[in-house]
């Protein structure tokens, strides 16, 4: 029985056991959303913005692990998913986004609404097909899927011209895939391993480094079998939170150019850094040449062209992380001296004692709403249990610090792309994925902006999605940057004339607004939010504007070259050192 | 250092465009590329000469090899190899030149391809020393045209060059 090649695409869905769709139509991809009008098993959910759905089905992607796939339309709608399909991409994350495409015959001739996607998003993608003929259909979808998910994760593009879901074939389903070009190494070497395990046996001040990595390879237990094991402590890339539970003591929280002082000092003194599922991005280690002068680096990385791109490697070992710590677990157990646990004390000594020195601290107000302290309390009322969003900025810094994250995919914010507009839409995603969790968007006024008009989407599909806006009038980060680099020439960074009422914003949409201006009233509306199970909530938390993020590495400068709130002259003396 | 990279491909639309956009959008030099299909025509040939620091290379290689399309990379810098590459130079040289011309076109085994009234166009295959030394000796006689293929290289037998 031949099937249309719309038909063709949704059956494929469905054998990828793909349960929701995020998308918005147009006039080349009709075909495929009229199968769509009495699909039972396959659920579309009409975003109001394509980046919006790539987002969607993003955040679907971190909450669940499972591929987020998304449906537009040829041109504009092609174009609208490029941030999304970028952000994705950044930060390894697998998406299968099918766009329409005219006609094959039309290609190429600047017909109505056409865009060479394939080109525009070749740089941006782990793969992209432009699918020619009805035939080969499924064997691209099949590959696509296979792609996105296997490996390191990314998103993968389909380009579906009209005629292509116009046309007919037989419905043929490959039972398996191989991509001769495509052959991502699993298992890491066994030699390596061992000299790996030797060289954490002879470590007294070494440190691990996780990364989004060791998220999307599932290997948080294997990750912390093996720091228990070794008493090795922990920080985490921004990507890594929750790759390792944050309220561990083993934890040193996030790294980096806001990272704790105890993970940035720790890095720079210890004498073995053990990089897991990490690219070693400009914002973790800022000054390459004076990142952790002391260490010899272990690197463990499914890409080999993670491993030697930023930083030296002494050890690198390609492989899946989660395979590679179970693989280096079984080795450290082998080795003969264990007595490690007495050298390991002295240093998880003196990292306590920088804990105690410089913890991640603000000065509580009774007056204004320290944006630290809204952060707090949804981990203590949420008992560190939600999924946190996040859009970028000061928002997402103080979301990173304050919210300690004891589970993988929790933490769902846009590391490496920096995204503003992120956060609302793959809260959607992560609701849809994640139906009886309670998951928060902690914003900035900025932010959320960029991606309000989806305030419809999760009206309509009741999701109890919370959106927490820091609402500091400003582009907080950019201001801050402007107060500590450029004499407090506020140039474009003031919002707040130009705000809306947030509260009211909500309300127009069928939504609620909550509004908190003092410290008291914090706690009390998000208690209020969470009562509310069918609907969306803004939570504007009106927030200290001078508020800035700290501790903070100045962008050259080496990662214990950090700057603190406290002790107002040194901090301009340091600065003018940096500078 | 300069490298010569052999990368097979699949042969499908658009892979060019993926290993010249790998290069542009990391900032990797292209010295040249030459691409063409190999006895299976599903699969083809590309020739890259490249230079950068050796961990540049090394990241130029990982990366054409993280590229789906990408079946096999040999940096032939590993490898003892033979490279050729051809040129076609069009010169007009002056009558009482043109004899050298020739002579010199036999010394380097080239062959005479055309010739008009005032012009010899001659082919030279060779590898890049050759090649240049024989630019270098006809550029007198007043070169009117001039194209080369890029280099294509292939492993020797039996031979492995230590790192
Ligand atoms: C799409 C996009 N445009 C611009 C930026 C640059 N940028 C980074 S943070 C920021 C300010 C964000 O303001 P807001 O959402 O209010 O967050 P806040 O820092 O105030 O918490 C800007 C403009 C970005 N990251 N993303
Ligand atoms: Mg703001």
């Amino acid at each position: 029985m031949k099937k249309s090649g719309a038909e063709i695409l949704i059956e494929c869905l469905k054998r990828e056991g793909v349960k929701h769709v995020f998308g918005y139509p147009g006039g080349v991809v009709l075909n495929i959303f009229d199968v769509l009008y009495d699909e039972k098993d396959v659920q579309l959910i009409l975003t109001r913005h394509e980046q919006a759905a790539i987002h969607a089905a993003d955040g679907y992607a971190r909450a669940s692990g499972k591929a987020g796939v998304a449906i537009v339309t040829s041109g504009p709608g092609a174009t609208n998913t490029v941030t999304g399909i970028a952000t994705a991409s950044m930060d390894s994350i697998p998406l299968v986004v099918f766009s329409g495409q005219v006609p094959t015959l039309l290609i190429g001739n600047d017909a109505f609404q056409e865009a060479d996607i394939v080109g525009i998003t070749r740089p941006c993608t782990k793969h992209n097909f432009l699918v020619k003929d009805v035939k080969d259909l499924a064997q691209t979808v099949r590959e696509a899927f296979h792609i996105a998910t296997t490996g390191r994760p990314g998103p993968v593009l389909i380009d579906l011209p009209k005629d292509v879901t116009a046309g007919s074939a037989e419905f043929v389903w490959p039972e398996e895939v191989k991509i001769r070009g495509y052959n991502p190494t699993y298992h890491g070497n066994k030699y390596m391993i061992t000299q790996a395990a030797q060289m954490i046996a002879h470590a007294k001040k070494p440190v691990i480094m996780a990364g989004g990595g060791v998220v999307l390879s599932g290997a948080a237990k294997e990750l912390r079998d093996l720091a228990e094991h070794a008493k090795i402590p922990v920080t985490m890339t921004l990507m890594g939170l929750g790759g390792f539970p944050g309220s561990s003591k083993l934890s040193l929280g996030m790294l980096g150019m806001h990272g704790t002082y105890y993970a940035n000092t720790a890095v720079q003194n210890s004498d073995l850094l053990i990089g897991i599922g990490v690219r070693f991005d400009d914002r973790v280690t800022g000054r390459t040449e004076a990142f952790a002068p002391h260490a010899k680096i272990i690197q463990i990385d499914i890409d080999p062209t993670s491993i030697r791109k930023n930083v030296r490697a002494d050890l690198p070992i390609v492989g899946d992380v989660k395979n590679v710590l179970k693989d280096l677990q079984k080795a450290l157990k082998e080795l003969k001296e264990q007595q490690w646990g007495a050298v390991r004390n002295a240093w998880l000594k003196q990292i306590e004692l920088w804990k105690e020195e410089r913890p991640l601290s603000y000065s509580f107000d009774k007056n204004v709403i320290k944006p630290e302290f809204v952060v707090e309390k949804i981990y203590e009322v949420t008992k560190g249990e939600a999924i946190i969003c996040t859009e970028v900025g000061q928002n997402q810094m103080w979301a990173a610090q304050f919210y300690k994250y004891d589970h993988p995919r929790r933490w769902l914010s846009s590391g490496g792309l920096g995204t503003m507009g992120y956060g609302f839409p793959a809260a959607i995603g992560a609701q849809f994925a994640c139906p009886d969790k309670v998951v928060f968007d902690i914003a900035g006024d900025g932010s959320i902006q960029m991606n309000i008009q989806e305030l419809a989407t999760a009206v309509i599909n009741k999701l109890p999605v919370k959106v927490a806006i820091l609402n500091n009038g400003y582009l907080g980060m950019v201001r801050q940057w402007q107060e500590l680099f450029f004499k407090e020439r506020y140039s474009h960074t003031h919002l707040d004339t130009g705000n809306p009422d947030f509260v009211k914003v909500a309300e127009a949409y069928g939504a609620v607004g909550l509004r908190a201006t003092k410290p008291e009233e914090v706690e009390p509306v998000i208690r209020e939010s969470l009562k509310i199970k069918n609907k969306p909530v803004f939570l504007d938390f009106v927030v200290d504007w001078k508020e800035k993020v700290y501790p903070m590495v100045p962008a050259g400068a080496s990662i214990d070259e950090m700057i603190f709130e406290e002790k107002e002259e040194k901090k301009e003396k340091k600065l003018k050192a940096v500078k | 250092m300069r490298h010569t990279i052999s990368v097979l491909v699949e042969n499908k639309f658009g892979v060019l465009s993926r290993v010249s956009g790998l290069f542009s959008g990391r900032g990797y030099n292209i010295e040249s590329l030459s691409v063409g299909e190999t006895i299976d025509p599903a699969t083809s040939v590309m020739t890259i000469v490249t230079t950068g620091e050796d961990l540049v290379v090394e990241q130029i290689t990982k990366q054409l090899n993280k590229l789906i399309d990408v079946i096999k990379v040999v940096d032939f810098m590993e490898i003892d190899h033979v490279e050729r590459e051809m040129v076609l130079v069009k010169v007009s040289p002056r009558k009482d030149d043109r004899t050298e011309v020739l002579q010199l076109a036999e010394i380097f085994r080239g062959r005479i391809v055309d010739s008009g009234p005032t012009t010899y166009t001659i082919e030279i295959t060779g590898d890049e020393g050759k090649i240049n030394a024989f630019i270098e000796l006809i550029k007198p006689f007043g070169i009117k045209e001039f194209v080369r293929t890029g280099k294509v290289a292939i492993g020797r037998e039996g031979l492995k060059k230590a790192k």
